[in-house]
């Protein structure tokens, strides 16, 4: 050093060196692999994540005040838009919610439709999950797998219901449609076609020493931080939680049916994969025996054409794919709802992923953001 | 470049003003009250049987036993259609959820949302809805409050309740006095009004936009 250098300088010089050297940046809205619009601000010092913020809202379409201003019925079709890749379990959540307003139930034809039609969503639903989680670790492969087998569910509710994912198949009070000829046949046939391409997709990715390196011990979260931040669905059980509404409080016809509940123990993103892929069989367990004995009988309650729940309020809640999905509805005995709240499993989940990225690399948050699987029209509503 | 857009005014709340069950003026909104009956073919077959609404049942239980005794009346508790609320004195709150937690065992906020009734004295009920896992059953908790009154945050209770309460916030204008971070959520910051507020008409907002920014009549 010259003593031309001032202390100044040489503070500076210093500083670049040894100090840390704290970065803020933004990741997304526009990023391929936030699944949507879902922009991060993340605080990082180099490559470690110190901090982050989740600036969401950018899909925000105002749905519980439109339901404040349509009719009960006219409102179902709007649920479809949040969780838009899994539209049928919506349908199902804010139909039975109703349903239970009216203090009606119903029939038991109905609700095995119920049952096989939203489980072929829940699949079709991890499909697309693993597909875009796979492919943002660096796994392009398994993205067409699915996208390829997750066709065939969409071509049965097309076949149902006319629409692939906006589907509106249900309606308050029972079914829209009748099955169609050959629905029970076509329903057996893809279970046959699918339940080796669960295994196909396994034999791509669990044993893969890159997936286990980019999964194992990656946005570890514990039971009790689970709890505590409110977090529901898969991720709650990769951390060792066996709970499941299908089980803990039984709706439609799942009372019914013999199945597993998958848990995980480490709570890991690894974990995480793996309840969803034992999931997606066990859901496959539950449509094969609904498929061999739907009851026959009306799909339709009687419900009346001009629907005025007493005045009061309900809170229904089923297993999404993605989490708890509420409904919170107020009837003030009008024909429109006071107001309709949804809990949404996806926002309530985003919140875990501050506390689940702290400390971890940056391609870490790719990572946690495609495993806690949200869906960002369901985060903004 | 069109990007500046200026916002439009939120209707003044407390003003005399269509409440939401009310057409607005100049809009092609049909009455709320009679949507569908008008819509309806006059005479429809044989009416089905009227929903049989159940009543709300006083709801007894050794919890609330137990929480009465703690915090002496001014709790209320009910059950309608099965399902269990407590309408609490918001003076018991937040250590009344604190014992739910600590005690009860309800260790799950599943929400926490609020309802806004523009007639009331008190015009907002805020609801939290809990869970137990021990217990596998669900409660509701809910407390009125006065336009402007900050209501108690049970972040330090649940975290889970950080984004439910900002989210309240956002769209009622409810403070939840303590919590951490306590800013809009869903909506753009510089956001003017409360969209969920009864009192929030969104074809109004809706038309006043256009004319402000596009300079014509009505969008609708």
């Amino acid at each position: 050093m010259t003593d031309r250098t001032s202390h100044l300088e040489l503070e500076q010089h210093e500083k670049t060196f040894l100090d840390s050297n704290e970065l803020i940046i933004n990741m997304g809205p526009q990023h391929p692999a936030t699944h949507g619009v879902l922009r991060v601000i993340l605080k990082l010092d180099g490559e470690k994540v110190l901090g982050t913020e989740c600036v969401i809202g950018y899909l925000h379409r105002g749905v519980e005040k439109i339901a404040e201003h349509r009719t009960y019925t006219m409102f179902n079709p709007y649920v479809d838009r949040m969780d838009y890749v899994a539209a049928v379990s919506n349908g199902l959540g804010y139909c039975e919610a109703v349903e239970k307003l009216l203090n009606i139930q119903a029939p038991p034809r109905a609700n095995y439709i119920r049952v096989i039609l939203t489980e072929l969503n829940r699949l079709a639903s991890h499909m697309l999950w693993l597909g875009t989680h796979a492919l943002d670790i660096g796994a392009i492969t398994p993205l067409f797998y699915t996208f390829r087998d997750r066709e065939e569910i969409l071509k049965i509710f097309e076949k149902y219901c006319g629409a692939r994912l906006t589907t509106h198949a249900f309606r308050i009070g029972g079914c829209s449609y009748e099955t169609y000829e050959g629905f029970e046949r076509e329903v057996e046939k893809f279970i046959k076609f699918v339940t080796p391409k669960i295994d196909e997709y396994e034999e791509l990715l669990t044993t893969n020493r890159i997936w286990i390196e980019r999964t194992k011990d990656v946005g570890k979260i514990s039971a009790k931080e689970c709890i505590a931040l409110g977090v529901s669905g898969p991720v709650l059980r990769a951390s060792g939680v066996k709970w499941d509404l299908r089980k803990a409080q039984p709706y439609a016809a799942y009372a019914d049916f013999d199945f597993d509940i998958p848990v995980g123990q480490n709570g890991d993103t690894f974990d995480r994969y793996m309840v969803r892929m034992h999931e997606m069989r066990q859901s496959l367990r539950i449509i094969e025996q609904a498929v061999g004995k739907i009851p026959s009988g009306p799909i339709m309650a009687k419900v009346a054409k001009v629907m005025k729940p007493p005045v009061g309020e309900i809170y229904h809640s089923i297993e999404a794919p993605k989490g708890e999905l509420g409904f919170f509805i107020v009837s003030d005995g009008s024909t429109q709802p006071y107001r309709v709240r949804v809990r949404p499993p996806s926002f309530v989940n985003l919140q875990a992923l501050d506390m689940m990225v702290r400390g971890a690399l940056v391609a870490d948050v790719i990572a946690v953001i495609g495993t806690l699987d949200i869906v960002l029209g369901e985060v903004d509503r | 470049m069109p990007e500046e857009t200026k916002s439009p005014t939120p209707p003044p709340s407390g003003e005399p003003q269509p409440a939401a069950g009310e057409p607005i003026p100049g809009s092609v909104q049909s009455s709320p009250d009679k949507p569908a009956a008008s819509a309806m073919p006059a005479k429809t077959a044989e009416a089905p049987p009227k929903p049989t609404g159940a009543a709300a049942v006083p709801w007894e239980s050794a919890m609330i036993s137990r929480l009465r005794a703690q915090h002496g009346s001014g709790i209320e508790a009910n059950s309608y259609l099965g399902q269990n609320y407590i309408v609490a004195n918001s003076s018991l709150l937040p250590e009344m959820l604190r014992v739910l937690r600590d005690q009860e065992e309800f260790d799950y906020c599943v929400d926490i949302t609020a309802v806004h009734y523009p007639d009331r004295e008190k015009q907002f009920e805020v609801i939290w809805i809990l869970y137990s896992f021990p217990l596998n059953e669900r409660i509701r908790v809910k407390a009125a409050y006065a336009d402007g009154e900050s209501v108690p945050s049970v972040v330090a209770i649940w975290p889970a309740a950080n984004w439910l309460e900002r989210e309240t916030y956002d769209m009622f204008g409810i403070r939840f006095e303590g919590h951490p971070d306590l800013k809009r959520i869903l909506l753009p910051d510089d956001w003017k009004g409360y969209p969920l507020r009864k009192d929030y008409g969104i074809i109004q907002q809706d038309q006043e936009w256009v004319q402000i920014n596009l300079g014509i009549e009505s969008g609708q």
